[in-house]
Order: C-alpha cells, then structure tokens, then sequence
C-alpha cells in the first residue's frame, strides 16, 4: 500500500436484510485529497459514509481508515477523523462557545488546547459577538462553517462531509468551500457528498454512486471527456438515467 | 387576473425574535408558473403555509383566487393544491388509499377528476397497493403531486418538490409542471436550487424573509448591473486566492469549472491587466460571459448588505 493512502476500500458492501446499500465499492483516497461522492438519495453515500467512519459494520469486504480496520478498530478510528452532516453536527442549545468546548473535549484536546483553538477559531470565523449565543439562534450557514471548524478541532486526517452546504445561500456556500480548501491545504484529507454539480468541479477527484455502485471514479474534467459532457450535470444525468432505485 | 395578491405580509416566530417573512408582497396571474428561489431561511415555507391559510400572518393582506386568507379560510382550501416539503401522506396507507383519501376529503372521486393525474399516475400504478411508506422517494414524490392534485385545483402550491432528489427526477418532475401549467392550473414553486429558475415565468428572489427581485428569469439577467467575466487555469484555488488580492477586482467567485469575476469600473484595460497580472498561470482561459441566476442573486445578496 502507498503511504499516502488514507482512505483504502476492497469490494466494501453493506446489506439490510434482501436490500443491498453498498455494493462492492473499491477505491483508494489519498492524503490532502478533496474527494467528491455525488449520488441521488437512496444510492448509498450515507451509508458508505458511515461505515467509512466506523458507525456502522461491513457485511463484507476490507477497508482501512487512517491506516485502521473498519470492522476492529472502529474507536481508533474515531479519533483520527472528524464528521459533519446536514442534518446532526451541533447541540442546538448549547451555545457556540458550549459546544467547542465539548466536542474538543470528546476529540481528548487539553483544556489548554481547547482555550487556544477556540480563540483561533472565534477569531477566524468572525463569531467574536456570537460566542454565548445558543446554536440554534444561528442562521444555516454560520452553522454549517461552525460545524465544519468544530468537526476539525482536533485536526483529523480525514474530515467526512455529509451533504454541508444543503439549502445553503450561494455566498455562504463558496465560504464553506474556501474553508475545505484552506483545510485541505493544512494537510487534512476531505471526503464530501454534495447535490450541487458546480461542487463536483471543486474536488480533485469525484465518485458516481448509483444504485449502491460505484459506477465511475475520476478527475472532474477526466469524467466529462470521457462521457462528451460540457458539464458534470450531464455526466450524472447519463450514469443516473439507468438508475433501478431511487429513494430516502 | 391575479390568483394571488399579497401585500407587506409579516410573520414573526419566537416573540417577534425571528422575522421569518417581513414586508412581502407580490402577485401571480392566473395560469402563471411562479417560482420563489431561496436558500433555506428565506421564508418559502412560511409564506407558502400563510397562504395556503395554515398559518395567519402578523400583518399584511393577501388573497389567493379573490379570497382574503384571514376570513376565507374553507374556500381558498377547495381552491389549492398544496404539497409541503416534508412527505406528509398517511405512510400506512396504500398509494391506491392515499389517493381515494383526499379525493373523499374534498368531496370528489378518483374516476372524476383522472384526466388532471392520469399522466403521472401511470407511473405509480404498479405499485398501487403499496404502502406509501414503502414507495421509493422518487414515486413518493409523484404520489403527493397526485393527491395536491386529485380534487382540480385551481392553484397548486409545491414546496421545495426536488429539494434531495437526483437530476433525472428533478427534470422529470420539471416536465410534469409544465404540463400541468398547459392544462390551466397556477402553480407556485419554490426551489433552493438556482439552475431551476429558468423553467419558471417570473421568478422572486427570496432571502432572509425579503424579496430581493422579481421579475422573469431573463429580466433578472438582463438588469445585472456589471460586466462578468470566467476565468479558468490550472491550479484553480491558488488562482481565486491571486485574483481575490487585485484592487481593481470587484468580486471573485467559484462557479464549477471556473471563476466568474467583476471589476470595480468598466475599463479598457481591464482584461489585459488581469491576462498581465495572471501569466504565471498555465492553461489561462477568460471570456466575457452572460450571467446566471446565481450570479445575480450573489450581486443582489451584496447590494442588501451594503445598505445594511
């Protein structure tokens, strides 16, 4: 294995019951990466997501995280990665300044790493004013790059981005982006799904999901050379058209 | 004829804390195709729930088919179709149930109005005694169009309807709309997604409870004040980075494969400054561009700022 592979899958497959989520899915990520998932709902992001990030076991197939297995090493590789989604990433009613504290204190920061990252952190984001103010007063996209610096207090190897910029205002959406890259830049491997095609072009390499597959995996402009697409919009909707399966 | 007035409607949450529609008004032809374009927090749903008389505003007026939503709560209901965001049918219930459901609500049947739901119906008719819980997203989608759907409405309200769904179904769904548009019915959409605006005839531009613009997709285009420019190289986020320091720059922003800038006065020289000032970068591309709907709504976001 090269040494600078963090993320590395083989034949990784998730069943529920008859229903298979992730289907023999191979593929290789490499250190200060930005790789992009792009798939409908129900074509299994989520769910190779959570394995990937050890939430959830295997029914078959290797893969190691950080260097780590995913089927027994699940807590080291907690450690060594952060998480976000859309939907679950801060305490709604704690303030901003509550859940720094606490999310540096599950990532095992001292209370000396905590008090100098939160200063940074407070000061890079603008949030001087906002700090006693509860999470859930906060509009979507200030949320969204809190959540994100939160998710990568402990400066994780690999930072996993479920759908963050959904329902975002377009300013604040490339805001988000400038942090990934700056993240990505300090030596921080991304792994993102998005719905936004423009976004696909901002990862260095993107991957397909259709119907639990990985149906293709390459560079964005490789992608639209290779499917005579102008844009990663058209390149979706050819390998989407043969989609079986659709859904939440 | 409007179908749809509403003047400086208000509507405030958490003691007046949250203003999540403030001073909005506008108004919809009848037969027109409607879209509200916001990300989320703008105010779609509320304004969609006021007027759909599921919420009552704070203040303002506004009528939906002549009646006013305050005091004309039982006729505006017969008169819209109304689709919220959320997957709100009976989960447990069969598509074939669902659709008997609220054709019986609104005191009508399934045979009587099929014409309105036929085409889109077809599609879910092998799975009509499916539970609708068990209906993948995509034909759950098209059930919930079918039941806004089943009593004729003379407006229909879609609220963020291809929000999470993938690229096929958002253009399928787009379809749909408009051939529903062909048979007479209004229709009020709202999308976070810019690239839909275009399927609308007048748009309005939502953001934090305000209308920033409303016009149609072209004339929101045609009124952007600035000339744009993309611009494309190897190496695509050093070059924002190199760009964003130029003083005569006025705005730098990634759009998919490229950058799409503006200056801060229309100047001759400004492109050959910019090529000057950019030649280090391999594989240099700049073309003068027509904006999008995105575009204009970053410009429109600025401009509000800076009167803030």
């Amino acid at each position: 294995m090269r040494a600078d592979i963090v993320i590395s899958t083989n034949k990784l497959t998730k069943k529920f019951g008859e229903f298979t989520a992730v289907n023999h899915i191979t593929f290789d990520v490499h250190a200060g990466e930005v790789f992009g998932v792009l798939g409908a709902n129900g074509a299994g992001k989520t769910t190779a997501m959570r394995m990937l990030c050890g939430l959830s076991l295997p029914s078959s197939g290797e893969a190691t995280i950080a260097g780590f297995d995913v089927y027994k090493q699940t807590e080291l590789i907690k450690k060594n990665i952060g998480y976000m989604s859309q939907k679950f990433s801060l305490y709604e009613d704690l303030t901003v300044m509550e859940n720094i504290v606490f999310f540096g204190g599950i990532y095992g920061l001292s209370d000396a790493q905590i008090k100098n990252k939160s200063a940074e952190l407070i000061e890079r984001l603008h949030f001087q004013k906002e700090t006693k103010k509860l999470v859930g007063a906060l509009p979507l996209g200030w949320k969204q790059k809190l959540a994100f610096s939160v998710a990568i207090l402990h400066h994780p190897k690999i930072v996993f981005l479920d759908e963050p910029t959904g329902g975002v205002d377009p300013i604040t959406r490339r805001q988000f982006w400038d942090m990934i890259y700056e993240a990505a830049e300090s030596g921080i491997t991304i792994f993102v799904t998005t719905h936004y095609m423009d976004e696909a072009e901002y990862c260095h390499r993107i991957s397909m999901m259709v119907d639990g597959e990985i149906k293709a995996l390459d560079t964005p402009a490789r992608l639209k050379k290779h499917y005579q697409a102008t844009s990663m919009d058209e390149v979706f909707y050819e390998l989407a058209r043969g989609a079986q399966r659709t859904g939440d | 004829m409007h179908d749809v007035v509403v003047k400086n409607l208000v509507k405030t949450f958490e003691k007046c804390q949250v203003q999540a529609v403030n001073d909005v008004s506008f108004t919809v032809e009848a037969g027109e195709l409607f879209g509200l374009i916001g990300p989320d927090g703008a105010g779609k749903t509320t304004l969609f729930r006021m007027l759909t008389t599921l919420l009552q505003p704070d203040s303002g007026q506004a009528s939906v088919c002549g009646f006013n939503i305050l005091d004309d709560l039982k006729s505006i209901r017969s008169q819209v179709g109304y689709m919220p965001g959320k997957f709100s049918l009976y989960q447990d219930l069969s598509v074939k149930e669902n659709l008997s459901f609220f054709a019986t609500i609104f005191g009508t049947t399934v045979e009587k109005n099929y014409d309105t739901i036929k085409d889109i119906y077809i599609q879910l008719e092998p799975f009509k005694n499916r539970r609708a819980g068990q209906l993948s997203g995509g034909m759950k989608q098209k059930l919930a169009l079918c039941c806004a759907l089943i009593h004729r409405p003379r407006i229909l309200f879609l609220d963020e309807p291809t929000t999470g769904v993938d690229t096929v179904s958002r253009k399928e769904f787009w379809e749909m709309l408009i051939r529903l548009k062909g048979m007479g019915i209004t229709i009020l959409v709202s999308t976070p997604y810019m690239d839909e605006a275009n399927l609308c005839e007048r748009i309005a531009l939502m953001q934090a409870g305000q209308i920033l613009s409303i016009n149609t997709p072209k004339e929101i285009i045609n009124q952007y004040p600035r000339a744009l420019f993309a611009v494309k190289a190897e190496q695509m986020s050093r070059l924002l980075g190199t760009i964003r320091t130029f003083k005569f720059v006025q705005s730098c922003y990634a759009f998919g494969e490229f950058h799409h800038i503006t200056f801060h006065q229309l100047l001759p020289d400004n492109l050959p400054r910019l090529k000057e000032e950019l030649k280090g970068f391999e594989s240099l591309e700049i073309k003068k561009i027509t904006p999008t709907i995105e575009d204009c709504f970053i410009q429109l976001m600025n401009e509000e700022k800076q009167m803030a």
